[in-house]
């Protein structure tokens, strides 16, 4: 049972009107201590060392969360890091959302970083605090520091049976100078008292279920008025032709303008198009479907899926550029016994957050303000200032829940769109995304084809190991290079290990079409596909059990030097090797848990068909099975599936439980059903009718989950679960139907 | 034009266009911001509200069709925030980013009203106009087999 009460903390968003300004705040706390919230920015006298902790005279404790909520309970894990290294009682701690500002570090809640980038800082920032309370109670006392205890909201003296709660001290301890963060002692992981625990409650439990969460469409500001965009159905299009008066005749339509045409690179900005602003938004909808415009396409106009796909497998069919080197491919394939090799398609991948974009801005006097459904708060408010042309010290980035982001909230198109609009329009505005504005206007993950070649030796051993991989590079969007650089290829090409004696990763290119973007997990998802599929392929080519595979060609527990895996250097996620090595034994760790939980063993006997896979993405190790039955609508269907994960020390997991479910469920969308393909440059699927995702149904009745127990720093856990789970699927369809499908969506490749 | 409605028990006067789904007149003119847009279509589920205990899909009911009926929000799911579904969601901890949860629990609600035993293959089938991105299907079937009296 948790020592926080699960049913009556809440949440809450306060009103632009306040001075306060549309902070989203929480409680971990009863209504008792959610009776005087502080105002941010008027917390009042206390001790406030850092940007992160406020603490008030009646003892509660503020906490800053910097980085955005959208699913994966950040706000229920960080606030609660600090509060444990402090000693705080999480029902009296308050958690205040940041705006976007550079005092608080990266901000931007992307690339699995949240814990695995800021647990030491976070902590830090509650030991100061900490040790600035204990001296002042020590003092007061006459006794060593080291001699007292901050626990449960009090600093103790055991000896004496002396006490004093934080709020006693505050006074005191805010006249003592702040101790140097580098200079402060942590408590040992093992003494922290709730995170990494106990089942940590969800912050914004009771608000999502009672509807008074705040999202990006749900902030309201005094006159503020509604808007939609058309905006160019392909990258890099205009407006030929535009008429407005029929849109203008739409009772409730204020205002129909031309939005700024961007110019190359695209990076973050707006789409350009036509914005109507009315006073509802179905009057904004309507006067949209009203405007008679006539594109000009450009030339992303030849965009044809179909057609591209002969165009990548012919990259993937000539050399690449090698970045990563072992031994003599060349040589070792021509000596080989047998030589495997198989091509691997995965199309692009809508990021479909069930909350498309949506932004409320108010320009006002040459100042900006913005609520937003951000993951990147600094970028919005650099994005914001730019295209209005003002200062960013002008420009307030306030966040609110996200509904999703899936890195697709990474980017700063929709906020610089909004505050453009708000200063067009003369008034607050919010703008809101339609799904098809979502899925036709996103930042989608690449198109990609994969081709593998493995020579065995005459035993069956992977004497040689040949990869090439095509992708436009998420960096085309930002002007650069139409080939996948060494550093995108961190993300499963080079950190594959593989204790094969010849290797060769090559990257080819690939010219875009789409504005490419981040995407949960990114380009692992077809890395992890190619390879785990193509180990499974080797497994049944051999005639031994894919597990057995699995471990030979990953090899014994080691850690592999740059030396070893052939490459000159390793981006790895911006994290040193010392700190975070490629360790083949970790990886052998999650396939060997995966595999005991699924009673892989017995699958023959079971009379079930599970396929295994295994990734290591954002310095995290993960194993899946999945299992799939027939099924008469689907053809096949995931019924069950099971996914290990080696992240190091977590900090809240029930949470990292939650994301490894979704990460399976979204692996399943991914792999079994997922994907949009171009036609004359626009997006053919406009609507979720044919851009699926997994349903209720779709998804497995059961999914076990489990965390390996690990004292190791802190890695990924949002993203490293997806990626195994596409390969997994691919390999329990061939042990179902003797298949092998090597391209997403797997659904489509199936024969019944 | 001047329509009356009743939403979560109180009567509302609006001056919308009859034809305006009601998603937007309860969202933008009345402010009830639980109640989410997903996709306009009737093929997510965010959207779901109660008339007169169906669950409906708001983006594509006109507001002119709620007139005269009881319409019911998840502001109004119960007076106090604590319907066993919404108890069950948070003890579960159902909701990932959440934005779909206020669709799921008023069908789930809907469901549950109708039939108090589901089995999984009904679970499956009322809940399956409702997508969760987050993948949260597993605790959502758990919290709603927990209410039901079963084991979650």
């Amino acid at each position: 049972m948790s020592r926080v009460g699960l049913v009556t903390r809440r949440s809450f968003l306060l009103g632009a009107g306040l001075a306060a300004g549309g902070l989203t705040l929480g409680l971990f706390g009863d209504e008792a201590s959610a009776a005087d919230p502080p105002a941010p920015g008027a917390l009042g006298p206390g001790l406030a060392p850092n940007v992160m902790v406020h603490i008030t005279e009646t003892g509660v404790v503020t906490i800053v969360c910097a980085r955005s909520e959208m699913g994966q309970g950040v706000r229920s894990s960080v606030p609660l890091l600090v509060a444990d290294e402090l000693g705080a009682v999480p029902e009296r701690v308050v958690v205040v959302q940041a705006v976007g500002d550079k005092k608080y570090g990266d901000q931007n809640t992307d690339g699995s970083t949240s814990i695995r980038k800021f647990d030491d800082k976070l902590r830090r920032m509650g030991a100061v605090a900490r040790t600035m309370l204990v001296s002042a109670a020590a003092k007061q006392w006459n006794v060593k520091p080291d001699t007292c205890e901050a626990i449960d909201g009090a600093v103790k003296h055991a000896a004496s049976k002396r006490s004093l709660g934080f709020g006693e001290l505050v006074k005191a301890a805010a006249k003592l100078p702040v101790p140097d963060e580098k200079s402060v002692v942590l408590r040992p992981w093992a003494e922290l008292r709730h995170v990494a625990k106990e089942r940590l409650p969800l912050l914004d439990g009771h608000a999502i279920v009672t509807g008074t969460g705040a999202y990006g469409a749900d902030i309201k500001v005094e006159g503020m008025l509604y808007a939609v965009v058309a905006r160019p159905p392909v990258v890099g299009g205009k407006i030929a032709k535009l008429d407005k008066a029929k849109a203008l005749a739409v009772p409730g339509v204020k205002k129909v303008f031309e939005m700024p045409v961007p110019g190359k690179p695209w990076g973050h900005q707006p789409w350009g198009g036509v914005a109507v602003v009315a006073d509802s938004t179905w009057a904004a909808l309507k006067g949209r479907a009203a405007l008679e415009i006539t594109w000009d396409h450009g030339a992303n106009a030849v965009y044809d899926s179909a057609a591209y796909e002969t165009k990548l497998l012919a990259s993937v069919r000539a050399q690449g550029t090698a970045h990563r080197t072992v031994g003599d491919v060349d040589a070792a394939m021509g000596k080989a016994a047998k030589v495997l090799e198989a091509e691997y398609l995965v199309p692009h991948l809508p990021h479909l957050p069930m909350e498309p974009p949506a932004v409320t801005a108010k320009f006002d006097g040459g100042a900006c303000e913005i609520w937003a459904a951000t993951q990147n708060p600094q970028l919005a408010r650099t994005e914001v200032a730019k295209v209005l042309g003002i200062g960013e010290d002008k420009v307030t980035v306030r966040v609110t829940l996200l509904g999703g982001g899936f890195g697709r909230k990474s980017k700063g198109d929709f906020s610089a769109e909004a505050a453009f609009i708000s200063r067009e329009a003369g008034a607050p505005v919010r703008v809101q995304w339609t799904r098809e504005d979502d899925l036709k206007n996103g930042y989608p993950n690449t198109v990609s084809a994969q081709r593998l070649r493995a020579g065995l030796d005459d035993k069956g051993r992977v004497v040689a190991w040949h990869q090439r991989t095509a992708f436009p590079p998420i960096g085309t969007t930002f002007g650069g290079p139409p080939e996948p650089s060494i550093n995108d290829l961190q993300q499963g090409v080079l950190d594959l290990a593989l204790d094969v004696p010849n290797i060769r990763s090559e990257a080819c290119r690939a010219e875009p079409h789409a504005r490419i973007g981040w995407y949960r997990s990114v380009y692992n998802i077809f890395h992890a596909f190619s390879a785990g599929s193509f180990i499974d392929e080797i497994a049944h080519a051999r005639g031994v059990d894919p597990r057995d595979a699995w471990l030979e060609i990953v090899g014994p527990a080691r850690k592999l030097s740059l030396e070893d895996l052939g490459i000159p250097k390793l981006a790895n996620y911006g994290e040193s090797l010392d700190k975070h090595p490629v360790d083949a034994g970790r990886l052998r760790g999650v396939i060997e848990r995966v595999t005991a939980m699924s009673k892989w063993a017995d699958r023959k006997t079971s009379g079930r068909a599970l396929g295994l896979a295994a990734h290591r993405s954002f310095v995290s190790y993960v194993g899946v099975v999945v299992s799939v039955v027939r099924d008469e609508r689907r053809k096949v269907r995931v019924d069950e599936a099971w996914i290990a994960i080696d992240a190091g020390r977590v900090v809240n997991k029930d949470r990292v439980h939650s994301q490894l479910e979704g990460a399976i469920v979204m692996g399943i969308s991914n792999a079994m059903l997922g994907g949009v393909t171009y036609k004359g440059g626009i997006v053919e699927q406009p609507n979720f009718r044919d851009a699926k995702i997994a349903r209720i149904g779709d998804a497995p009745r059961t999914i076990h989950t489990d965390i390996i127990a690990s004292d190791a720093p802190p890695g990924g856990v949002g993203e490293p679960g997806v990626p195994p789970v596409g390969a997994a699927c691919a390999n329990a369809i061939f042990a179902l139907t003797g298949q092998r499908v090597r391209r997403f969506p797997l659904l489509a490749g199936v024969k019944v | 034009m001047s329509i009356k409605l009743r939403v979560n028990g109180v009567e509302r006067t609006l001056d919308v266009d009859p034809e305006m789904p009601l998603l937007w007149a309860i969202r933008d003119a009345l402010g009830l911001t639980g109640t989410k847009y997903g996709c306009g279509e009737a093929l997510c589920g965010a959207c779901t509200v109660h008339l007169d205990d169906q669950p409906v899909r708001s983006c594509v009911t006109p507001v002119r069709r709620a007139v005269g009926r009881a319409v019911t929000t998840i502001e109004g799911l119960s007076p106090d925030g604590k319907h066993p579904l919404q108890q069950a969601w948070v003890e579960l901890g159902v909701p990932q980013c959440g934005y779909c949860q206020a669709g799921q629990l008023m069908t789930a609600a809907a469901l549950l009203k109708a039939k108090p035993k589901p089995t999984d293959d009904e679970i499956d089938q009322s809940m399956a106009g409702n997508l969760c991105r987050c993948g949260t299907y597993t605790r959502i079937r758990a919290g709603i087999r927990k209410v039901a009296g079963g084991q979650p």
